[in-house]
């Protein structure tokens, strides 16, 4: 997406490099001034917290931010377009959705009746399998499978870049996973207790997922039992606005195993799949969706990674990152996607103030 | 300042502005996690509020932020008689002093050279030190002997300074 400003990428230690002595100059704020004043007028991070903007405008409301010029003709195919998707879209999509949500707890309610078997896996995967789709077209997703040869296998663990609640339901639409999430409470809780019997997902107690050791051992269980469909995790920990892919959570890499990449992609020239969880909740959310044209995605499968010898889980995981961001066209940012909630540590501050000081003063001594 | 490039900043303006009543906080700008990582940070922050208020408007926000105009900018409009654009050398000076004058009595003295001096090293040099670097550069800017830097010594010292270019932001459209 383009910018409003030109950033001027100069690092510290040029910008405020001196030839000979090291001692300290008034100038020198201009480098954290103007970097400050940058940040203000547009900064990395917090852009990634709303939805993309859009070159050309795709006739929602919602996404009309910089086109105001709207003529009769166009104002009239706008109309047309709003009865269309309210009347005529959302409640055959809402239907389907219907349907979809309650064959997938009756069907995994009577297939998990059965004893364990291979016969009650097969029918686990059919009912997984069929509901998921109907959902998508609930959703009129149109989804591109690119590499299918990569597909995760059993045993392996998944990680996908997260932009929003339907990516789940974008992957279990090709292919069986087992979930790993929180419990819920209402309708999304009985979608979990009655889907666990049929299928061995992963859902956390609140209090479980606290403690992080006992999530990872639980995980740990499940990927080494090869019978056991591959989990399906996303390591940002939020949703991101699929422009760019920010830090991961090493803890998905500590767990060993194969981890097969994906990376998904939505065009939002049919509809913001993006989930601003501080400005809509889930409903508001949902609605937007089923009123938007069509959810058009691409998903990559990428090919196996394991950690390699010598390399820890961060190291790892940004080279799981960069092979995701790289396959669908997303930028790459090391910062947290907690920031969205949570203020950033006081550690990167303190970097900086470093590297500034080692240019005051070198060796212990002043120049 | 182009109708463009007022209406992206008007956007910005409301992308930060979280409480929705059209005026940002300190909290509004200590969001922003690349200038909450900033040393100076605090102080840019409140070059914004104007004395004792904590609250700043659109208008206040582009006032502040028009110090940082390309000085290209002004050879269109080059109206003699009027007042000096706030982008010009001297105000970005001005600008730039007042971020380490805390007391406004148009004088840097040790102790406000010391505060900046310790927000852009935190805890790497010690107090002697600082104190030594405070006092060496006091020295050499100070002309009249006072042990304090007024505006007029401020602007000598930055004379070879290409404060236009270190001070300005540029838009790309």
């Amino acid at each position: 997406s383009q910018g409003i400003i030109e950033r001027d990428e100069t690092p510290m230690e040029k910008e405020i490099a001196r030839l000979h002595r090291e001692h300290f100059e008034f100038s020198d704020i201009f480098y954290f001034c103007r970097k400050g004043f940058e940040a203000i007028v547009e900064d990395e991070v917090t852009q990634r917290f709303s939805s993309e903007e859009l070159v050309s405008w795709n006739l929602l409301t919602r996404t009309n931010v910089n086109f105001h010029y709207i003529s009769l003709r166009l104002t009239i195919v706008w109309v047309i377009g709003v009865i269309v998707r309210y009347c005529f879209l959302l409640p055959l999509r809402f239907t389907l959705a219907a349907i979809g949500i309650t064959s997938m707890i009756v069907g995994t309610t009577m297939v998990g009746q059965l004893p364990n078997s291979s016969v009650k896996n097969y029918l686990s995967e059919v009912v997984h399998l069929t509901c998921s789709r109907i959902l998508v077209r609930a959703l009129s997703g149109t989804i591109h499978y690119h590499n299918k040869e990569n597909k995760p296998q059993k045993g392996g663990i998944c990680v996908a870049n997260h932009t929003s609640p339907i990516d789940a339901v974008i992957l279990t639409n090709d292919g069986c996973y087992a979930m790993v999430g929180q419990v819920h409470g209402g309708l999304m809780g009985v979608i979990q207790r009655a889907t666990v019997k049929a299928c061995p997902h992963v859902w956390f107690e609140r209090s479980e997922i606290k403690d992080r050791h006992l999530v990872t051992k639980r995980l740990r269980e499940h990927v080494a039992d090869k019978s056991k469909l591959p989990i399906l995790i996303f390591p940002e920990g939020t949703c991101i606005n699929n422009t760019s892919v920010m830090m991961f959570k090493k803890g998905s890499f500590e767990i060993g195993g194969t981890i097969y990449p994906v990376a998904i992609k939505y065009d939002p020239q049919f509809g913001d799949a993006f989930w601003n969880s501080s400005k809509y909740n889930i409903v508001s959310y949902l609605l937007r969706i089923m009123t938007s044209w069509a959810i058009v995605c691409n998903v990559w499968y990428m090919p196996p990674m394991v950690r390699k010898e010598g390399e820890d889980a961060v190291q790892f995981a940004n080279r799981v990152r960069s092979a995701i961001a790289r396959q669908g066209g997303l930028t790459e940012l090391p910062w947290d996607g907690g920031l969205k909630r949570a203020k950033v540590k006081d550690t990167f501050k303190e970097e900086q103030q470093k590297n500034y000081s080692k240019m005051l003063v070198r060796n212990g001594s002043i120049g | 300042v182009s109708h463009s490039q007022i209406t992206r900043l008007y956007s910005r303006f409301t992308s930060l502005d979280k409480g929705e009543n059209g005026t940002l906080s300190r909290e509004d700008f200590q969001r922003i996690p690349e200038l909450a990582i900033n040393p100076l940070g605090d102080r840019i922050i409140n070059a914004f509020f104007p004395e004792g208020e904590d609250q700043v408007n659109f208008r206040g926000f582009m006032r502040t932020l028009a110090h940082f105009r390309p000085i290209e900018d002004n050879e269109k409009n080059k109206d003699q008689n009027g007042p000096e654009p706030l982008n010009s050398r001297s105000n970005k000076l001005h600008f730039a002093f007042r971020l380490y004058d805390l007391d406004k009595d148009d004088k840097i003295s040790r102790d406000e050279l010391l505060q900046v001096l310790r927000m852009m090293v935190g805890v790497n040099i010690s107090d002697e030190q600082l104190g030594s670097i405070a006092d060496r550069t006091i020295q050499e800017a100070d002309q009249d002997g006072d042990s304090a830097i007024s505006f007029a010594e401020f602007v000598k010292v930055l004379e070879k300074v290409d404060v236009e270019q270190k001070m300005s932001i540029r838009f790309l459209h």
